[in-house]
C-alpha cells in the first residue's frame, strides 16, 4: 500500500500532497516538513530510499523518492509494494505529467493542482497501484478533459475573459516569478520494471 | 428570474478562479495569511451562491487552501452539494474536494450514501469512476456496508476501465466491513483471470494485501497464483504474486520446493532489476522455510548471494541498498555465505550514502564472530570518530554495543577490552545513550566476576574524570555512565587500590549539578566506599585516619541533605544520622568497620526483565481474595504475619535503617535465610550457585575460576581498546604455538574437536579455538523456575487487519450476504436474519453464487465419496447415483454438511503440492458438473485417484495414518474433552461422517426410478421446493414427461400462469438410458404444523426401436414438518434470550439403543432435519432451526450411556410434536 504521495519544491513548498490515511491538516504540514528535512539533505547520487521519519508509518513503512529539477516526489510506502517497482512508478507519472502539461515545469503544479490530481488519480487509487501504463493514462486523462470541455469547462468564456484582464492588471505576470519555470527535464532513465 | 441569473454570472466575473487564488498568494508573501484569510471570506460568500459553478470554483479553490494547511472541514456540507452535481466537470471538483478532507469522523458523510450510490449506477463511466476514487479515500464502515454490493456489481461491468476500479476499491471496503469478505471473495477470485490485464492486475494487488496480513487463509490460492506466475508476462502482476509466495511460503515448505525451480529460471532469465530482486527475495524467503528440510539447496543460496553481490557493487545506490537489505535476510539462516562477503560490506560503510551505511551495520551485527570481533569494532570506532550528525553516530554507537553484547556476550573473548570500548565510547559527546552504555557496564561487571576488580579500576577513573564527561550536565546524556561507574565503584569497592580517592570524587561539590537520580547512587554508594575505607584504615590499626574519613563524610554530605531532588535528600539525611552515629562509637573507639561493612554484604544477582512477571502463583493463593481473612489462617499456623510482607520487601531494596542494630540485622537476616530455604515459593537463584545475601564469609566458598591474566591488569591513564587488538593478536599467536607444541599429545587435551578441525581447514581458525583471555563466568540472570523467556500477547489487538482474518475456503453460507438495500429495517449485525427481505437483484446473485458454490462443493464431494468408496471396495457402485447426488441439498443447507468441507480443500492443495506434473487438475472449479455425465465421471475419477494413488505413495501413506488415527479415536471416543462446536462445523479431527443423503424414494418402476428431497424456500414463507431427480434405469429413451399431483386444500403446486389445477408440469428434459437429471417443483403451503401427503402421478413416453409407448407412475409426496425447517445459524445469545422468553412449549423425546458417535448424531439431526449447533458442550449441545414460517425450534440434545434425550421447545406445539416424531423416525431406521 501506498500510504502518501507527496510533491513539494526544492524549499518544502507543497505542491501537491494525498494521503491514503487520515491525518489532521496541521500533522500532514508536519510531515512534509519533516519529510522534506529529511530528504532535501541528501545528496543526488544517493540511494532514493529512506528509513525512518517518526511521523508515516512505522519500521514497516518507506519513504521512496526522486528528485527532478526543483521538485521532490516521495512516496510513502509499507514492505507490500516493490521499493524498484515505485521508482518505476514516480518516472511513469513523471512522465505522464509531461505528456499532459507538455514539457512540464513547476508552475504547471502550481496553478494547475486540480489537473495534477486527476492524473494522479488514474495512476494510484485509494494507496493501491491503478494502472503502470502511461499510453493508458493518458488515454483516460484526456477523455476526461474532452468530456469537461464539452461541458464548457468550470472558467467558461465570460470567466475567462476577465481572468486575462485581470492578468495584464498585474504588476508581475506569473512567469516571472522565476521560482520553479524551469522544466522538469524528465531523464530518460532505465527501468527497473 | 433571468435577471437573477445575469447578476449570478456578473457577480462570477469577479470571482477568483484556483489561477487567480495562487497567484494572489504568490503576490502577498508578507503577509500571506491575511490575504489567505480574506480569500476564505471571499469564498465563504460564494458558497452561499445558488449557481453550482460558483460554488464549484470555490470548493476547488479550498482544496488548494487545504494543501497550505487550513482546515477547510467547515465546508463539508458544500463540498457534498459539488458532488451532486449532474456535471462531471463539477462532480470531480466534488469528489477531489472530498478525498482530500473527508474522513471517517466527518459527520456529513453519511449525506453521501444515496449520492454515491446514483454516480456509480452512472450510464457515464467517468461519472462512477470518479466516485469509486473518491469513495477509496474517504469510505467509512456505514458506507461500506451500505455500497458493498453496488461496488460488488460493478466489479463485472463492461467497461475495464471501471472493472479495476471496483476490484481495488473492494480491499478498502474489505477493510471497513469485514464480512463482506466471503461473499464478495468468489467474485474477487474470478477477477484473477480477468481478460483485462489491468482488471487482473487489480485483484492480484488487492487479494496480495489481503493475504499478507492473513496468509493461511489465502493457501489454497497458491495453485491459481502459481499458474498466473508462469503465465504472465506482466512483470507488475509478477512482482506482486512472488512476494505473495514470499508470504505464503512460511507456511507450506513444500509449497517453496514448487517455487525453486521456476523462480531460479527467472532470476536467470529476466532483465528487469525489480523482479530479480523479488524473486531473489522470495527465494531467500523460501530457503528459511526450508533451512531445517532439504540440505540440497546451497545451489540456490550461492545463487541468491551471487546475484546479490552484483546488485551491492552496482553502482546505481538503490540496487546497492536493496542488496544489502536482501543480504541481511540471507544473513539469519545461512551466516556463512553471507561473511565470505565481509569485505564488500565493510566497503559499503565507508560508502557516502548514510542509508547503505546503516544497512551494512545491520549485516555486520549477524557477521561478527570470536575471531572478527575485535576488528570489526575498531573499524567502527573509526567511524564514530569520524562520522558528523549525531543521529549516525547514535546509531553506531547501540550497533557497537548490540554486537558485542548479542547472545549473551558469545562472541566476546576479552571483557577488559569490551570495557575500555565502553569507556571509550563514553567520550562521545551530546549522544543520546548514555543510559545504554551505563546498562551495558552494570550488566558486564554485575555478571561477568573475574572482570569486576578491572571495571572497578576504569570506573574509578571515570569518576575522578567526571568533570570530563559531566561538561555540560543536564542536556548530557552521556552523565548516565556516571551511574553505572558510582555504583560499581561502590558495590565491588573491596577491588578499589584506592578507595579513599574514589571516595573524594564522589563527594566533590560538583556531583550537585548531576541529575538527581545520579546523585542518589552517589549518595548511597559514598557510604559503601566508606565501609571498606573504614575497613581498611581500621585493619591497619590506624584509628585516626578513621576518624578523619568519617569527619569528611560528616562535613561533605550535607550538601546532599539540601538537595531539591526528594530522594537524594532522604538518602543523605538518613545516612548523615548513621554517619555521626558511627562517629559517636568511634570517640568511644569502639572498632566500628565490621559492623558498617554488614550493612553491604551479600551478592547482588542480576534479574532477568520478565522474571517478576513469571513468577507463578502458588498453589492456594488466590490474589483476589480479602488479604486479612487469611492472616488469620496463618496466624493459626504458627507463622509470624508479619513476615509475608516485611521480610520480602529487602530483597528489592537494601536493608537501610541504621537505627536497627547490626547484630538484630544479623540475626534477622539469619532467620529469613531459613525461611526462604524451608520456603518453596521462594525464587531461588537455580542458574547461579549462589544465593542473594550470603554471609561475607560464605561468598568465598563459591568456586568462581581463577583469572588467568595474561594482560596487565592495569592500564595507565584512559584505556585504549586498541591496545587490546594487539595483545589479543599475540595471545592467540601464543596461543596457536601452544598448539602446535603440544600437538602430539592432543589425546590428552580437552580440545580435541578444535584440533581436529584445524587439520581439515588449514587456514581457517575455528571459532572454538580462540580461548577467551579471561576465563569468565557469565551469570544468567535470574528466572523463576519453569519460566521461559518469550514474547507473548505482542500482537496488537487493535490491529485492524485481525477482522480479516477469515476463512474463505469454508463454503458461503446464508448469512454471508452482502447488505442489500431494503424497505425494511435492518436488524442489529449480532443475529443476521437470513429472512430479511431481498431485493430482487440481490436476490439473483445469491442465488447465482449458491449454485456456483454448489458447483464446486459438488465436485470436492464426489472426491469426498472417492475415498470412501475406496475403503468400501466399491460395495456402492450399484446406488452410484444416490451417493453422488446429495451434494445439491447439502450445499444448500451448508452448515449442516460442513465438517467434511475444510480438509477437502486441504487435500486439493496437498494434491496440487505433491504432483509435480498436473499442477492444474484439481483446482476447485471443476466446471460441468451437470448430471447427464455423471455415468462417466466416476470412472474418470477413480482413474485419476488411482493414478494419483500410485503416482504418489505419500499421499497414501497419509491416508493410511488418517485411519490409524480413526482407530485411535474410537477408543478415546468416550473421553470427549470439552469441544464446542459452532453452527454445525465440527471438529476437524472427528470421525469422518458417513456419507448422509435427504433423497428419499418416490417411486420407482422398471423404466425410471424417482427420488425427492422437500426444502422450504428461504425467500417465501409460504413456498416449498421439491427437488425430484428422475433416472432412467431402463435402455429406453424417455420423453415428454409430466409431473402431476392432486393438490390440497393446504398445499398446491405451483403452476404456470393460466394452467388448470388439472394440467401437470413439463419435465424440461428428456433422459437417454442410465442417465438422470433433477427436476424442481415448488408448492405453496398454508399451514405447516402437520406433514402432508399428496397423490401424484408421473407421464412419460417411452421410447424404444419398435415404437413409443405411453406410461405412467403413481407416487406418493410426503411433506413432512421436517421439510418446513429451514437451516438457520443462531448465536447463543440469541438462543439464550429465546429460551428465556418463555414464550416457547416444551416437548421431550428419549432414544433408546443410539451407539453412534455423538457428532454423527448431530450431524445427522443438522443434516436430515435441517438445525443447526448452537453450542456443544462434551456430550450435550443445543440446536436451532427455524421454519419458512418463522416458528422457532430448538433442542438440547444429551447423550447418555446409548441414549439420547432430546428436551425440545417450540413456539407451536404441533409442529415440534410432528417434528420429534420424525427425529424419532430417523434413528429408528438407522439403528
Amino acid at each position: 500500500m501506498i500510504k502518501s504521495i507527496l510533491i513539494f519544491n526544492n524549499h518544502g513548498k507543497p505542491r501537491l500532497i494525498r494521503f491514503y490515511q487520515f491525518f489532521p491538516e496541521d500533522m500532514q504540514q508536519q510531515i512534509i516538513r519533516e519529510t522534506f528535512h529529511l530528504v532535501s539533505k541528501r545528496d543526488d547520487n544517493v540511494c532514493n530510499f529512506l528509513e525512518g521519519g517518526s511521523l508515516i508509518g512505522g519500521s514497516d513503512y518507506k519513504l521512496i523518492y526522486r528528485h527532478y529539477a526543483t521538485l521532490y516526489f516521495v512516496f510513502c510506502v509499507d514492505s507490500c509494494e516493490s521499493e524498484l517497482g515505485i521508482l518505476d512508478l514516480i518516472q511513469v507519472f513523471v512522465e505522464t505529467l509531461d505528456k499532459c502539461f507538455e514539457n512540464v515545469c513547476e508552475l504547471d503544479l502550481i496553478f494547475h493542482m486540480d489537473k495534477v490530481h486527476y492524473i494522479l488519480q488514474q495512476v494510484v487509487m485509494g494507496g493501491m497501484v491503478l494502472e503502470t501504463n502511461m499510453n493508458e493514462i493518458v488515454a483516460q486523462v484526456e477523455n476526461q478533459n474532452r468530456l469537461e470541455k464539452s461541458e464548457g469547462g468550470l472558467s467558461a468564456a465570460p470567466a475567462r475573459a476577465v481572468s486575462a484582464v485581470k492578468n495584464m492588471n498585474l504588476p508581475e505576470i506569473p512567469r516571472n516569478i522565476n521560482i520553479g519555470d524551469i522544466n522538469i527535464k524528465v531523464p530518460n532513465l532505465s527501468p527497473f520494471v | 428570474m433571468a435577471l437573477k441569473m445575469v447578476k449570478g454570472s456578473i457577480d462570477r466575473m469577479f470571482d477568483k478562479n484556483l489561477q487567480d487564488l495562487v497567484r494572489g498568494i504568490r503576490n502577498h508573501k508578507e503577509d500571506e495569511a491575511k490575504f489567505i484569510s480574506a480569500c476564505i471570506d471571499e469564498i465563504k460568500h460564494e458558497l452561499k451562491q445558488d449557481n453550482i459553478a460558483v460554488k464549484a470554483n470555490a470548493v476547488c479553490k479550498l482544496t488548494y487552501l487545504q494543501m497550505l494547511g487550513y482546515d477547510v472541514s467547515w465546508a463539508a456540507f458544500n463540498i457534498i452539494e459539488v458532488m451532486s452535481s449532474s456535471k462531471f466537470t463539477f462532480k470531480r471538483i466534488g469528489y477531489l474536494a472530498a478525498s482530500q478532507c473527508f474522513h471517517e469522523g466527518t459527520d456529513v458523510i453519511m449525506l453521501t450514501t444515496n449520492q454515491i450510490r446514483k454516480d456509480l449506477s452512472s450510464p457515464n463511466q467517468y461519472d462512477t469512476g470518479v466516485a469509486l476514487t473518491g469513495l477509496s479515500c474517504f469510505v467509512t464502515p456505514d458506507l461500506a456496508r451500505d455500497l458493498a454490493n453496488d461496488i460488488m456489481t460493478l466489479m463485472s461491468h463492461t467497461k475495464p476501465y471501471i472493472r479495476k476500479k471496483a476490484v481495488l476499491i473492494m480491499y478498502k471496503v474489505f477493510l471497513k466491513y469485514p464480512e463482506s469478505l466471503r461473499p464478495a471473495f468468489p467474485r474477487l477470485k474470478e477477477k484473477l483471470e480477468d481478460p483485462d490485464p489491468g482488471v487482473q492486475s487489480a485483484a492480484v494487488n488487492v487479494i496480495c494485501e489481503l493475504a499478507r496480513r492473513n496468509p493461511k487463509n489465502y493457501l489454497s490460492l497458491a495453485p491459481l497464483f502459481f499458474k498466473l506466475m508462469t503465465s504472465s508476462t506482466n512483470n507488475w502482476v509478477l512482482i506482486k504474486i512472488i512476494k505473495l509466495f514470499g508470504a505464503l511460503t512460511p507456511l507450506e515448505p513444500r509449497l517453496g520446493k514448487k517455487l525453486i525451480e521456476p523462480l531460479t529460471n527467472l532470476i536467470h532469465s529476466t532483465s528487469a532489476m525489480s523482479l530479480l530482486y523479488e524473486c531473489v527475495n522470495t527465494v531467500i524467503a523460501v530457503l528459511i522455510s526450508l533451512s531445517s528440510g532439504m540440505p540440497n539447496h546451497s545451489a540456490s543460496i550461492q545463487l541468491c548471494v551471487q546475484k546479490l553481490r552484483i546488485l551491492i557493487e552496482d553502482s546505481d545506490q538503490n540496487l546497492k541498498y536493496l542488496g544489502l537489505l536482501a543480504m541481511s535476510k540471507i544473513l539469519k539462516t545461512h551466516p556463512k555465505s553471507v561473511q565470505s562477503h565481509k569485505d564488500l560490506i565493510l566497503q559499503c560503510l565507508d560508502d557516502k550514502d548514510e542509508s547503505i551505511r546503516l544497512r551494512a551495520l545491520d549485516l555486520l551485527y549477524g557477521m561478527v564472530s570470536k575471531k572478527n570481533l575485535m576488528e570489526i569494532v575498531k573499524k567502527l570506532m573509526i567511524h564514530v570518530d569520524k562520522a558528523e550528525g549525531t543521529t549516525y553516530r547514535d546509531e553506531l554507537l547501540t550497533k557497537i554495543i548490540d554486537i558485542c553484547s548479542q547472545s549473551n556476550y558469545q562472541y566476546i573473548t576479552n571483557f577488559e577490552w569490551y570495557i575500555s570500548i565502553l569507556v571509550e565510547l563514553t567520550r562521545l559527546e551530546g549522544t543520546r545513550h548514555g543510559h545504554l552504555i551505563a546498562s551495558q557496564m552494570l550488566d558486564v561487571a554485575i555478571r561477568v566476576k573475574a572482570i569486576r576488580s578491572f571495571a572497578v579500576s576504569q570506573m574509578a577513573m571515570l569518576l575522578d574524570n567526571a568533570h570530563l564527561l559531566a561538561g555540560n550536565t543536564q542536556r548530557n546524556g552521556i552523565c548516565e555512565v556516571l551511574y553505572a561507574a558510582a555504583w560499581i565503584c561502590g558495590e565491588f569497592s573491596e577491588h578499589l587500590e584506592e578507595p579513599m580517592q574514589t571516595l573524594e570524587a564522589v563527594l566533590r561539590p560538583k556531583v550537585t549539578t548531576l541529575p538527581g537520580h545520579i546523585q542518589a547512587v552517589y549518595v548511597q554508594n559514598a557510604v559503601k566506599l566508606f565501609a571498606t575505607v573504614l575497613a581498611r584504615q581500621e585493619g591497619a590499626g590506624d584509628r585516626q585516619a578513621a576518624q578523619e574519613t568519617t569527619e569528611l563524610l560528616i562535613e561533605k554530605l550535607p550538601q546532599f541533605v539540601q538537595s531539591s531532588d526528594l530522594e537524594v535528600q532522604e538518602r543523605a539525611s538518613c545516612i548523615l544520622q548513621l554517619i555521626k552515629y558511627i562517629q559517636k562509637l568511634q570517640a568511644k573507639e569502639v572498632s566500628v568497620s565490621e559492623e558498617v561493612s554488614a550493612l553491604f554484604s551479600g551478592e547482588l544477582n542480576p534479574v532477568a526483565p520478565k522474571a517478576q512477571k513469571k513468577v507463578p502463583i502458588p498453589d492456594g493463593l488466590d490474589l483476589d481474595s480479602w488479604i486479612n481473612k487469611p492472616l488469620r489462617e496463618t496466624e493459626s499456623e504458627d507463622e509470624k504475619p508479619r513476615a509475608i510482607f516485611h521480610e520480602e520487601e529487602p530483597q528489592h531494596s537494601r536493608p537501610r535503617l541504621p537505627e536497627i542494630d547490626e547484630k538484630e540485622l544479623a540475626k534477622r537476616r539469619e532467620v529469613r535465610k531459613q525461611e526462604q530455604a524451608s520456603n518453596p515459593f521462594y525464587i531461588k537463584s537455580s542458574p547461579s550457585p549462589q544465593k542473594c545475601y550470603q554471609e561475607t564469609a560464605n561468598v568465598d566458598h563459591i568456586p568462581v575460576v581463577q583469572i588467568d591474566l595474561t594482560v596487565p591488569l592495569k592500564v595507565p591513564g584512559m584505556p585504549m581498546s586498541d591496545q587490546y587488538v594487539k595483545l589479543e593478536e599475540d595471545r592467540r599467536q601464543k596461543q596457536k604455538q601452544d598448539k602446535k607444541k603440544d600437538k602430539k599429545k592432543k589425546k590428552e587435551k580437552e580440545k580435541k574437536r578444535g584440533k581436529g578441525r584445524r587439520l581439515d581447514s588449514a587456514h581457517t581458525e575455528s571459532e572454538e579455538d580462540i580461548a577467551p583471555a579471561q576465563s569468565v563466568d557469565i551469570m544468567t540472570e535470574e528466572m523463576p523456575e519453569n519460566a521461559l523467556p518469550s514474547d507473548e500477547d505482542d500482537k496488537d489487538p487493535n490491529d485492524p487487519y485481525r477482522a480479516l482474518d477469515i476463512d474463505l475456503d469454508k463454503p458461503l453460507v446464508d448469512s454471508d450476504k452482502l447488505p442489500v438495500r431494503t424497505h425494511r429495517p435492518t436488524e442489529g449485525l449480532k443475529s443476521p436474519d437470513p429472512m430479511m427481505g431481498v431485493e430482487e437483484q440481490g436476490e439473483k446473485k445469491s442465488s447465482k453464487k449458491i449454485k456456483k458454490d454448489k458447483e464446486r462443493k459438488k465436485s470436492k464431494e464426489e472426491k469426498k465419496k472417492k475415498k470412501h468408496r475406496k475403503s468400501a471396495s466399491g460395495k456402492e457402485v450399484e446406488e452410484e447415483g444416490q451417493v453422488e447426488k446429495p451434494a445439491p441439498p447439502a450445499a444448500e443447507s451448508e452448515s449442516t454438511a460442513p465438517p467434511a468441507a475444510p480438509p477437502t480443500e486441504d487435500s486439493d492443495l496437498d494434491f496440487w503440492l505433491s504432483s509435480a506434473s498436473v499442477p492444474s487438475q484439481s483446482q476447485p472449479e471443476l466446471v460441468d458438473p451437470a448430471p447427464s455425465s455423471e455415468p462417466e465421471e466416476p470412472k474418470d475419477e477413480e482413474e485419476r485417484e488411482e493414478s494419483k494413488s500410485s503416482k504418489h505413495k505419500k499421499k497414501k501413506h497419509r491416508k493410511e495414518k488418517e485411519e490409524k488415527s480413526k482407530k485411535k479415536k474410537k477408543q478415546h471416543q468416550d473421553e470427549g474433552a470439552a469441544e464446542s462446536v459452532q453452527n454445525g462445523t465440527l471438529e476437524e479431527e472427528e470421525e469422518p461422517l458417513p456419507p448422509m443423503s435427504n433423497y428419499s424414494l418416490l417411486a420407482e418402476n422398471s423404466d425410471i426410478k424417482m427420488v425427492c428431497d422437500i426444502q422450504g424456500n428461504l425467500q417465501d414463507g409460504s413456498q416449498v421446493v421439491v427437488s425430484v431427480i428422475f433416472e432412467n434405469k431402463g435402455s429406453s429413451f424417455l420423453k415428454s414427461m409430466e409431473f402431476n399431483v392432486m393438490d390440497s386444500l393446504n398445499t398446491k403446486l405451483v403452476r404456470p400462469e393460466g394452467a388448470s389445477v388439472h394440467d401437470g408440469i413439463a419435465v424440461p428434459f428428456q433422459l437417454p438410458p442410465g442417465v438422470s437429471n433433477e427436476a424442481r417443483f415448488v408448492f405453496t403451503v398454508q399451514s405447516i404444523i402437520m406433514p402432508q401427503k399428496l397423490k401424484g402421478t408421473l407421464t412419460f413416453i417411452v421410447k424404444t426401436e419398435d415404437g413409443s409407448s405411453h406410461e405412467k407412475l403413481d407416487f406418493k409426496l410426503l411433506f413432512t414438518c421436517t421439510s418446513y425447517l429451514i437451516t438457520t445459524p443462531c448465536y447463543s445469545d440469541a438462543f439464550a434470550k429465546l429460551l428465556e422468553s418463555g414464550e416457547l412449549k416444551m416437548n421431550c423425546l428419549k432414544l433408546e439403543g443410539i451407539t453412534m458417535p455423538f457428532h454423527h448424531l448431530l450431524a445427522k439431526i443438522c443434516f436430515h432435519h435441517h438445525f443447526s449447533v448452537v453450542e456443544r458442550i462434551d456430550s450435550c449441545s443445543s440446536m436451532y432451526s427455524r421454519s419458512i414460517q418463522g416458528h422457532h425450534v430448538c433442542l438440547l440434545v444429551k447423550t447418555g450411556d446409548k441414549s439420547v434425550s432430546i428436551d425440545a421447545k417450540c413456539d407451536e406445539p404441533t409442529l415440534l410434536s410432528n417434528v420429534l416424531d420424525e427425529i424419532k423416525l430417523t434413528f429408528a431406521v438407522t439403528c
